[in-house]
């Protein structure tokens, strides 16, 4: 039974990989949940989930104020930015560095119609998330190791 | 088992403004064996430090001796808000009790003007985020800079051998030359002096680096050893 979890994980992982969706950073933060931190990765990307729906809120907040705060803008995205890069949720933070030329331009339009592109990204990297964390929980409860992928071709 | 428990004892100050990369440094250091305190903001660095304008109470908050809160290391993001990783650089090369603590910078951005200026300001390493346990790795020279006498006595054998092969293989490797010219002087002099010619001698050498006009490409297997450069 369990084996039948971690080859559907496994290929479920292998699959995020190949669409970008996640990358190397996330087998990182794999290889560091042990014994005494079991829950390390379900935290972390916890946290992520909090952190960016604060973000894309405030996003949409500030984009929508009659005098557009740039700055603000700018320093949220870099905060997604960051915060996305390390957990390894590579489209979301693909579309913030493209998300920035528009601020730096400040192109109020364009802005408001890329926070949608990342929006999206996010979406998907966190129904993505929650699957391969479920499966996981299934794996654990069945008695097995969560395997962690090495090769993402 | 000497080795396990000296490691234990070496705190790492991790600055971060990022409740993630915060989570994230903290657990690859204590992988690593290190014990962590984080804080999220550089004012808050320097009050854990005991830093003061006037730099009095040095007996008090000096890392050479036992004291109440000991730090051999911080690691500081670049990019915060209010006082910046460089900002909290500056101030600790300036404070007469903080400056022998080894520091480290990280930063998403891989700017090599930043770096340069980083590292002449006396920053011991540059970490391109996402940090990872590679890079962690790392810091254990760094951290030795700052240990005492008894833990001294287990890591100089590896030391000795480690230093010896760099010395042939790593002439254009710049921290590690800093590196094993600052364990060569730990290892001439008496420790009380070490503190002293070790930063001293860090800086002479990161000077050397800086006038040898170390491009971009060259720093990069500096830091960038294991990992893999997500560059913008």
């Amino acid at each position: 039974m369990e084996v039948q979890l971690q080859r559907s994980y496994l290929e479920y992982s292998k699959a995020l990989f190949r669409e970008g969706v996640l990358d190397a950073q996330f087998v990182e933060l794999q290889m560091l949940r042990d014994e005494s931190n079991p829950d390390f990765v379900m935290e972390v990307v916890t946290l992520f989930f909090e952190d960016s729906q604060r973000i894309l809120n405030q996003l949409s907040n500030t984009l929508n104020e009659q005098s557009v705060d740039f700055k603000k803008v700018d320093a949220n995205v870099h905060q997604l930015k960051g915060s996305s890069s390390s957990i390894g949720a590579l489209r979301v933070r693909n579309a913030c560095i493209a998300f920035r030329s528009f601020c730096d331009a400040q192109n109020v339009e364009g802005c408001l119609r890329f926070l949608q592109q990342i929006k999206q990204e996010y979406l998907l990297v966190k129904n993505k998330l929650e699957a391969l964390l479920r499966l996981e929980q299934q794996i654990v409860a069945a008695g097995g190791v969560v395997p962690v992928l090495n090769d993402f071709s | 088992m000497g080795l396990a428990t000296v490691e234990a004892q070496f705190h790492v100050l991790a600055v971060d403004d990022s409740l993630i990369d915060r989570k994230l440094i903290e657990m690859l250091l204590k992988k690593t064996s290190y014990q962590v305190t984080t804080v999220d903001s550089g004012s808050k660095a320097l009050e854990f430090l005991g830093w003061n304008d006037e730099n009095s109470n040095e007996a008090f908050f000096s890392p050479k001796t036992n004291q109440e809160v000991e730090v051999n290391l911080i690691i500081t993001d670049y990019c915060m808000p209010g006082m910046t990783g460089y900002d909290l650089l500056k101030k600790i090369k300036e404070s007469a009790v903080l400056r022998d603590i080894p520091v480290v910078i990280m930063s998403s951005e891989n700017v090599p003007s930043r770096i340069n200026r980083c590292l002449e300001e006396g920053a011991d390493e540059f970490f391109l985020k996402p940090v990872r346990l590679a890079d962690v790795n790392k810091l254990k020279p760094h951290i030795m800079k700052t240990k005492t006498k008894e833990s001294q006595k287990p890591e100089n054998q590896d030391d000795n051998d480690e230093e010896n092969q760099e010395s042939e293989e790593n002439n254009n490797s710049t921290s590690n030359k800093q590196v094993e010219e600052t364990q060569d002087q730990l290892q001439s002099e008496s420790p009380s002096q070490q503190q002293q010619t070790a930063s001293s001698n860090n800086n002479n050498s990161k000077r050397k680096s800086m006038d040898e006009g170390v491009s971009p490409d060259r720093t990069r297997p500096r830091y960038n050893n294991g990992l893999t450069v997500m560059s913008n």
